[in-house]
């Protein structure tokens, strides 16, 4: 598709709000009080339209290709540190009905792909330096690398991206994923998905951990459902221990369904 | 701080639009962001000078178009704004799991300056 262009005439063409161009405040303001450019015979409007994360999602498409041919099933698992993500696969490991693998994202450390490891799971970490999320293109070569470990996709009946500790910048990238899990810990409190409505609403499915603290916390498992209704509707919702392994067979199952 | 990697992915495709006009500059960039997209606008400002100096889109204007989000509220067969990202009707209390709007994030339009005047159209076919 050809992006339409217009000239820029006296008239302001564009139905955007826009920057206030009196002092640098950097408001924008309605397009009706805008100030009208000076006219300029070489000036351009060049309408796009086209998304920003276009080619993460070319890249997310190519990777959601690649593990349906092999035959396995991806789950991008997110939440904030510390919410017992890594604890939740090392439980999970023998619950599923077939081998699982998964790719850990951390800023530094290879220490959660170590005890995935010793807990049975093939496992690659993937060290984003200062990256506050994982994207398409890092999951790609992690499974390439995999894969070279001597792991392949089609081995496998599930594989769990554990994203990087954070509830607000994952939220915009697919990865290739068939379910997105976040994962609330008791100890966080009931209305943190109100806190934290963006990715909650991505949400297919969302996982209360730690419910063995829930008593100590103290935790309102009824509350906290209204909350992540309310910002995450089209999410079921799990509540597991991974110290006790409560709920985690229904979890395994809900994982590969 | 993804506000930096989605100004990066920005200045590619702004660059490269630009390019393909034969632009010498770039003077404005218009954005479509959704309320539930998880983006700081104030925080894309400061990415967006850092990753446009020394290019030709440096010191362009970013101008970012909020867009609200807005659910379908299937009992009452019509659309309500979600505010704070609450998914509930404010007429009948039902909760919604059909977003229309609100997770944009979309390069929208681009101000170039400076363009190359368009080549001399020749007519195929007739040599007259």
């Amino acid at each position: 598709m050809r992006p339409e262009s217009a000239s820029l005439g006296f008239l302001h063409p564009f139905p955007l709000p826009l920057m206030c161009l009196a002092c640098p405040c950097s408001r924008t303001v309605p397009a009706a009080m805008a100030p009208v450019p000076p006219a300029a015979p070489d000036r351009q409007l060049l309408r796009l339209g086209q998304d920003l994360l276009h080619r993460n999602d070319a890249l997310a498409v190519a990777n959601r290709n690649r593990f349906d041919q092999a035959g396995v099933r991806v789950v991008n698992l997110l939440s904030a540190p510390g919410s017992g993500k890594t604890a939740l696969l090392e439980h999970l490991g023998g619950l599923t009905a077939g081998p699982m693998a998964v790719i850990v994202g951390d800023l530094a450390t290879d220490n959660d792909a170590r005890r995935l490891r010793a807990a049975g799971l093939a496992a690659v970490q993937i060290t984003t330096g200062q990256a506050c999320h994982l994207e398409a293109a890092m999951v790609a070569r992690a499974v390439d690398q995999l894969e070279h470990s001597g792991v392949p996709l089609s081995s496998l009946r599930l594989l769990v991206i554990e994203n990087v500790g954070n509830l607000v910048c994952p939220a915009a990238y697919d990865l290739g994923e068939h379910l997105r899990l976040v994962l609330l810990a008791v100890t966080e409190g009931e209305d943190k998905p109100l806190k934290y409505p963006a990715l909650f609403h991505s949400a297919d499915l969302v996982v209360i951990s730690k419910l063995d603290l829930a008593a100590a916390a103290p935790f309102d498992l009824a509350l906290a459902r209204r909350a992540i209704e309310r910002v995450a509707p089209r999410a079921r919702i799990l509540a597991v221990s991974s110290r006790r392994g409560t709920g985690l067979t229904t979890l395994a199952a809900a994982l590969v369904a | 701080m993804h506000e930096l990697s989605l100004m990066v992915a920005l200045r590619e495709q702004v660059l490269a639009a630009a390019a393909a006009r034969g632009a010498r500059a770039v003077t404005a960039i218009h954005l479509r962001i959704g309320r539930l997209a998880g983006v700081e606008p104030e925080a894309l400002q400061f990415a967006a000078a850092l990753v446009l100096a020394g290019s030709l889109a440096a010191g362009a204007a970013l101008v970012i178009d909020s867009v609200e989000a807005r659910c379908q509220c299937r009992p009452c067969a019509a659309s309500f704004e979600v505010l704070d990202g609450m998914c509930v009707c404010p007429r009948c209390g039902a909760i919604s799991r059909q977003l229309l709007c609100g997770r944009e994030l979309a390069l929208a339009a681009l101000e170039l300056e400076g363009l190359a005047p368009d080549p001399p159209r020749l007519a195929s076919g007739s040599s007259a």
